[in-house]
């Protein structure tokens, strides 16, 4: 199994969560969170004073699914979030030890 | 109607029943014949009017200026800037009834009061103040609870200059001191029959003055000497919520109606001029604060509209009953540019820390205001006022803006270094980075 955590654009959610579902895959798990990289932040301006704002709103969204389905999925990803632009994001793709679904008490990938 | 009737009957009120012949005749007749008759009774509409006018300014101060600022500040102080406005226009008032009253509009003095209305000792329901027209009187009692209101919301005004980063102790008794001893004095100096700004010809029609620039520089000399808020400079300090803003700045607009108009005393012809400049300028001041800063800054904002509908608002408080309503576009237009290159680029150069460019909208916009009416008051410029030289009067509105700069300036100076080294004026740096509303006040506005 394989962890897939993608940072990606608040407003590119939407996009990446059909495109996702087009390719079978049936929970994800989004959060919001701030940071940078090589963006650096943006500017703001309040009353002609311009602040640089070093934390930008970013999401992070958590698919976790079987090795096989991992690599389309990425694909998907980075094709719906890309603008072309700083800022577009990152995916980490990572080993999954085990998995259980709490409800029925399957694991492995049937619970993934 | 009944008691309409009454009155027209009764004499006083016979211009009006006679229609539009007589009307025209002048209200001369009609007050040579109230002189000659009993003492002059209020009339229901100016009194109806001036209650409106007079909740329309509390309106203006809770939630007006408090969402105003609040939205301003950051998260972690929104709390403590809307109870700093709350508290302040609440102790304005109680003591604008137990002697500030008494101290801005009785006895002889030319710069202080008396004591002989102390808790308003001697009103009645029955009292009557004089309005501008002869002969024409407001129940006292109104005209008290509307020079309250506007004494506790130019108080509240100046807390803008040093938010975030004063104890709530020392923000109070600082106010207790200024509105006694700046407030009261430069009020009855402008308002008052007797006052030295007001016999010398000064025009101030609803406090360019007594309000905006009295807080204005009031808040200046506190962002100086309390000091600027920790990590000025360094750490982005943005507004936290701009539709609080908008919120705040559009209450503000609605309730400077009853501010302006009111302040003519009267439900007359003339309130629709004093509406119309209001209305007028304070938009020509949002377009043209919003459209400088997309020429100059790249982007038009919110928050510089609201603030730009602030600073019109504030630079036709003193002309509004002045100009015509072309000097109040002109009017509106500098002023938006002016304050936006105030609170942009004359705050930077001069590096103080003025939160909420207190300083920078109602102090700048103050002394624009003010200045205009000698200027585009005049008939030349299409001005109703009554004064005959531009530059005479330049004069005289300019030592009134003189005196309320260096009399407020100092009174607000001396009451800080009092607190400074008495009670202090900042709380830890530790609580300030926290933030006052969790410490001073034991409350939060939000969950996260």
């Amino acid at each position: 199994m394989k962890m897939i955590t993608a940072i990606i654009r608040p407003w590119k959610l939407d996009d990446l969560q059909m495109a996702v579902a087009r390719l079978g895959v049936q929970g994800i798990t989004v959060t919001e969170v701030t940071g940078y990289g090589r963006q650096r932040g943006h500017s703001e301006h309040y009353r002609g004073s311009e602040y640089q704002v070093e934390f930008v709103p970013k999401l992070r969204v958590e698919i976790v699914l079987d090795d096989n389905s991992s690599e389309a999925v990425v694909e998907a990803i980075s094709n719906v979030c890309r603008t072309g632009k700083t800022g577009d994001g990152k995916i980490f793709l990572a080993p999954v030890g085990e998995a259980v679904r709490i409800r029925t008490r399957e694991s492995g990938a049937a619970a993934a | 109607m009944q008691e309409d009737k009454k009155r027209t009957k009764g004499g006083s009120w016979l211009a009006r029943g006679l229609g539009a012949a007589l009307l025209t005749m002048g209200p001369a007749m009609a007050f040579a014949q109230d002189a000659a008759e009993a003492a002059p009774v209020p009339n229901k509409g100016d009194t109806a009017w001036m209650i409106v006018a007079t909740l329309l300014v509390i309106m203006m101060a809770v939630p007006g200026l408090a969402l105003f600022y609040g939205g301003m500040v950051r998260s972690k102080n929104v709390l403590s800037t809307f109870m700093q406005v709350f508290v302040i226009f609440s102790i304005g008032t109680v003591l604008w009834v137990i002697y500030g009253y008494s101290f801005a509009f009785n006895g002889p003095g030319e710069w202080f009061g008396d004591t002989s209305r102390f808790l308003l000792k001697g009103l009645t329901a029955d009292s009557n103040a004089a309005t501008f027209t002869k002969g024409v009187v407001i129940p006292e009692y109104v005209f008290v609870v509307f020079q309250a209101t506007f004494a506790a919301i130019t108080t509240a005004l100046a807390v803008g200059g040093f938010a975030e980063r004063t104890k709530f102790s020392a923000v109070l008794l600082w106010a207790v001191i200024w509105f006694t001893f700046s407030y009261l004095p430069i009020a009855r100096m402008v308002w008052y029959s007797e006052g030295y700004l007001f016999k010398l010809g000064a025009l101030d029609y609803a406090g360019g003055t007594v309000v905006h620039i009295n807080a204005g520089i009031a808040g200046l000399v506190g962002a100086l000497i309390v000091g600027k808020r920790t990590g000025y400079g360094t750490t982005p300090m943005p507004p936290h919520n701009i539709p609080y803003v908008m919120m705040g700045a559009s209450l503000l607009w609605a309730g400077w109606f009853g501010f302006n108009v009111g302040s003519g005393l009267e439900a007359n012809n003339f309130a629709g001029l004093v509406f119309l400049n209001t209305y007028v300028c304070t938009a020509m001041a949002a377009v043209a604060w919003s459209f400088g800063e997309w020429i100059f800054k790249g982007k038009p904002t919110m928050l510089g509209a609201a603030s730009g509908a602030i600073a019109g608002l504030v630079a036709i408080t003193p002309s509004c009953g002045v100009v015509g309503p072309s000097g109040a576009i002109i009017l509106g237009l500098v002023v938006g540019l002016v304050c936006l290159w105030a609170c942009a680029s004359l705050k930077k150069m001069l590096g103080y820390d003025d939160s909420l460019d207190v300083f920078g909208v109602h102090c700048i916009g103050g002394i624009l205001g003010a200045l205009s009416c000698a200027i585009l008051g005049h008939a030349s410029m299409g001005g109703v006022g009554t004064f005959e030289s531009i530059g005479t009067q330049l004069g005289i509105q300019a030592t009134g803006v003189g005196i309320t700069l260096v009399w407020s300036g100092l009174v607000s100076a001396i009451a800080f270094y009092l607190i400074k080294f008495t009670i202090g004026l900042r709380p830890s740096e530790d609580v300030e980075r926290e933030g006052l509303d969790t410490n001073e006040h034991g409350e939060r506005a939000y969950d996260n």
